[in-house]
């Protein structure tokens, strides 16, 4: 006899953990299937650990500046091992906060690799569970490597962040590939650690999904503190020796080698869908290899829903723990908000940081929007003077006619959290006007957000 | 003291009624007799109105929103007078701090110059000057996103008649693009709103769009899923074909047309409305009600005209259509059919029929069978009136000829009951002189 339970989830990160959570408040028996540890990717190889070494990057950045502000802090010495090590807490303190809340939340844990079975059953080792109501596929992704070039992940001198995330020492030169957000926050990372850093990116420019304003500040930046940036680069060949390896990379019409002690593959995620048996079952997927989802998450099996990276793009935590949440109300007969796909916001959290939701300028030209753009630079706000944060700005696109917010785009140390006032006014179609009358506290980087709004009106104060 | 304002039931049948639009906001002064609301009830729009003079509070009901008989949807209060926890419903806004410059700041929630600042916010001018919390929601007012209200007045939108598919039924941006653009057009133009009813929409259908529409039952079509469940299902229906020679019928209509000139025009809808009437005189078996336990046979013939409107059908009645002259008949049919179409029948205009006539001639059906109005016992379905090659006299000529099916409850007409009735209309429509016997 199989074990019910009213949901099954196969996969224990943000999506499915959140999903899990949800099912249970809404009375629902629910099983979650983890093979790993609890949290995935996200909490302990990815988001949590990296913010944490990016702390550790940023203080140390801090410290070789403090003289400026009247602080000797004498020679800065920097130990990534150190670094690590914290990072590792933090993650594993993490990982044992999603253990609680499953217990909490009387959510079954089943430790194990489930492998789906048809008719609502999902197969673990010798046991097998049934799901009254449905199976939620949420089993993420992984990094992958470009083995077509020689570059194929051997986890001593081509590595991905799985590895770099438990390196004991920061590598003498490290060359990047993929200037997306993880390649920037890495560089940023082992930069701050003493590492000579070359960040290659195949596309024009660094962040190239980033409006190009945003590109261009952090390409300033990252420059000015002494990153090697090489876009519009293709990396013909890479040649890993005993502690080193050969790159051959071809920019704007140049072949150059590149001697580094290791790379870091940063371009490209692969979807967990193999060896989970979703053709047995009916669940197609896509050209692309995400699984094939309804506007209601479900899989082309009824009673079998994608939720997370697995369901398409864009693949970060916070989209996946939504649809953990939609899918489960939707589920328990609910009639859950809509998921605004184009409302989802994209932060990298490299220095400064780079936050934006909605379109870039050149999409907005692409599709022919008539728009004005608002900006506001750090340079002119009194907050970021005085703790020397000055870098970026804030840069508002607004609907000429109606004043909707058509995206917005912030450069700045504080990037990752002041962009939640403008989802917030895009979630509530609120105009540019609705978040220059709410009023702002002063002095606060946040002013920089209600000044940018201002701006795209033509009556900015502060400049 | 204050009066209750209660949904009333504002026909027979009424059960539960639609708010489709406040004529009068919460904190408005009304008087005995004032229209407060537009109410649709199961087959018309009517009004609410009020039953005492005051000030409108506590509005509960939201426009679209469906409420039974008898429900409290809005309080009339004395001036002044206070209501449960209801503040004030217009405080005092604070004075704007006088600010150098800032001339614009008191034109209004918003107060961009030239392209937004005179333009008072869309039926909420409170927004800005009701400390949150303070007074109870105002149904009287739309929900509706700063976006959508942006959209809405710079393309003349009502937002009032839009479905709102944001949280809470908030009309967002969405729900706009959604409203066919010949629509948003003639809602910008028509001050009298006489469709204000979701009616479904025949839009392109977009791949990877949504794969169907749930579009709430109408008042009206509440009602006719009702009632035809009660006809179909339990009335034994049978059915009684012929075909009528309307060579002379249409002989006769264009001499009459001929000679009332200017004064109107006859149809021959208005012929068969006669004619069937005339006919049911001398068949009373088939002007009749079944009752559960008895039958009611009229000796008043009410003739019930069915009249298809936007979102489904009605059958006004043409009332003692055998004593009428055939100008008369088409006069009042072609009113009847023009309220019916703007839903401003009155009850006692679409109830009361002995006897129905739906006619599709004008669809160019040939013939159909209709569902029996209950608790009539027989409907006419007409056809159209076609030329058909026709045997006159040995030989192969042209006439036209119309089809007529009487659908018939078996509880009150047998066979022959209803062939008789149906070959004395033949007669009298072939030979429109017999009327007059």
């Amino acid at each position: 006899m199989a074990s019910q339970f009213d949901v099954i989830i196969l996969g224990g990160g943000p999506a499915g953990y959140v999903a899990a959570i949800r099912s249970a408040q809404l009375g629902m028996s629910t099983a979650l299937i983890e093979k790993d540890k609890l949290g995935g990717v996200c909490v302990n190889i990815g988001c949590i650990p990296t913010k944490a070494l990016l702390h550790s990057a940023y203080i140390a950045t801090l410290l070789r500046e403090a003289k400026d502000f009247g602080v000797e802090a004498g020679a800065v010495k920097t130990d990534y091992g150190v670094a690590m090590h914290r990072s590792r807490k933090v993650s594993d303190q993490n990982s044992k906060g999603v253990e609680f809340l499953m217990k909490k939340n009387k959510v079954m844990v089943v430790k194990g690799t489930g492998v789906l079975q048809p008719g609502r059953k999902v197969k673990v080792g010798n046991d097998v569970y049934e799901a009254k109501k449905a199976v939620l596929i949420a089993t993420g992704s992984r990094v992958k490597g470009l083995p077509q070039i020689g570059l194929e992940i051997n986890k001593t001198t081509v590595i991905s962040s799985d590895e770099a995330l438990f390196l004991e020492k920061a590598p003498a030169s490290l060359a990047i590939i993929g200037a997306g957000a993880v390649g920037m926050e890495f560089a940023n990372i082992f930069h701050a650690f003493g590492t000579k850093v070359t960040l290659i990116e195949a596309l024009p420019r660094i962040l190239p999904l980033e409006d190009a304003e945003a590109s261009e500040a952090l390409s300033r930046s990252y420059k000015k503190r002494g990153i090697e940036l090489i876009p519009g680069a293709k990396v013909k060949k890479g040649t890993p020796g005993k502690d080193k390896v050969t790159l051959e990379v071809e920019a704007g019409g140049a072949t150059q080698k590149l001697d580094v002690a290791a790379v870091l593959m940063a371009a490209g995620r692969a979807v967990n869908t193999e060896n989970l048996a979703l053709a047995e079952c009916g669940v197609q997927v896509t050209e692309r290899g995400f699984i094939k989802v309804d506007q209601n998450l479900q899989t082309t099996a009824p009673g079998y829903y994608a939720i997370g990276d697995v369901a398409g793009p864009p693949m970060l935590a916070h989209k996946g723990m939504r649809e953990g949440v939609f899918v489960t109300e939707l589920l328990a007969g609910k009639k859950p908000h809509a998921i605004k796909y184009d409302n989802v916001p994209s932060v990298t959290y490299c220095h400064p940081e780079v936050a934006s939701i909605g379109f870039t300028e050149d999409q907005c030209k692409e599709r022919k929007l008539d728009y004005v753009p608002g900006r506001f630079p750090f340079s002119a706000n009194g907050r970021a003077r005085g703790t020397g944060e000055t870098e970026g700005f804030v840069k508002i696109l607004r609907d000429k006619k109606y004043g909707e917010i058509l995206g917005a785009h912030i450069v700045g140390a504080q990037a990752s959290e002041l962009i939640h006032e403008l989802t917030v006014a895009r979630e509530n179609e609120y105009t540019v006007e609705e978040v220059e009358l709410a009023i702002h506290a002063h002095p606060t980087m946040s002013e920089a957000v209600a000044q940018a709004a201002l701006d795209s009106l033509g009556r900015v104060v502060d400049m | 003291m204050a009066t209750n304002v209660y949904m009333e039931a504002l026909s027979p049948t009424m059960e539960e009624g639609r708010v489709v639009k406040w004529h009068k906001r919460d904190g408005d002064v009304v008087k005995t007799g004032d229209t407060l609301a537009e109410v649709e009830t199961d087959k018309a729009v009517m009004e609410l109105v009020a039953r005492a003079d005051g000030v409108l509070r506590q509005v509960s009901a939201t426009e679209g929103q469906t409420v039974p008989v008898g429900k409290v949807v809005a309080v009339i209060a004395s001036p002044g007078e206070a209501i449960g926890a209801s503040a004030p419903a217009r405080a005092p806004r604070a004075p704007a701090p006088p600010l150098a410059g800032s001339g614009e700041q008191g034109a209004g929630l918003h107060g961009e110059s030239g392209e937004r600042g005179a333009v008072p916010d869309d039926g909420s001018g409170e927004r800005g000057a009701v400390p949150s919390g303070a007074t109870p929601a105002d149904a009287t007012r739309v929900k509706a996103s700063p976006l959508a209200r942006r959209i809405a007045r710079e393309q003349g939108v009502d937002l009032k008649i839009l479905t709102g598919s944001g949280p809470g039924g908030r009309v967002v941006k969405k729900d706009l693009e959604a409203a066919p653009p010949a629509a948003v057009a003639s809602r910008a133009v028509t001050a009298e709103r006489t469709e204000p009813l979701p009616a479904p929409r025949s839009q392109a259908v977009v791949p990877g769009g949504p794969a169907f529409e749930d579009v709430p039952l109408t008042q009206i079509r509440k009602t006719i899923a009702k009632r035809l469940v009660t006809s179909l299902g339990p009335i034994p229906h049978f059915f009684l074909t012929t075909e009528v020679d309307m060579e002379r019928a249409a002989d006769a209509r264009d001499a009459l047309n001929q000679q009332l000139g200017d004064q109107g025009k006859v149809s021959y809808n208005d012929v068969i409305i006669k004619a069937t009437a005339l006919a049911l005189v001398k068949h009373r078996a088939c002007n009749a009600w079944f009752q559960d336990d008895h039958i009611r046979y009229w000796n008043e013939v009410h003739i019930g005209m069915a009249v298809a409107v936007e979102d489904g059908l009605i059958t006004p009645v043409i009332r003692y259509a055998d004593r009428k002259s055939l100008a008369l008949i088409g006069r009042e049919a072609r009113e009847l059919a023009e309220k019916a179409r703007s839903r401003r029948l009155q009850p006692n205009e679409y109830t009361g029929s002995t006897f129905s006539i739906s006619n599709l001639g004008m669809f160019e059906i040939d013939q159909f069978t209709a569902v029996i109005n209950p608790p009539e016992a027989g409907i006419l379905a007409i056809g159209s009136i076609v030329p058909k090659a026709v045997v006159v006299d040995g030989q192969v000529a042209s006439g036209r000829r119309m089809r007529i099916t009487m659908s018939c409850d078996h509880r009150v007409i047998d066979g022959a009951t209803g062939a008789t009735f149906l070959k004395t209309l033949k007669q009298m429509l072939e030979n429109p002189l017999a009327m007059l016997l």
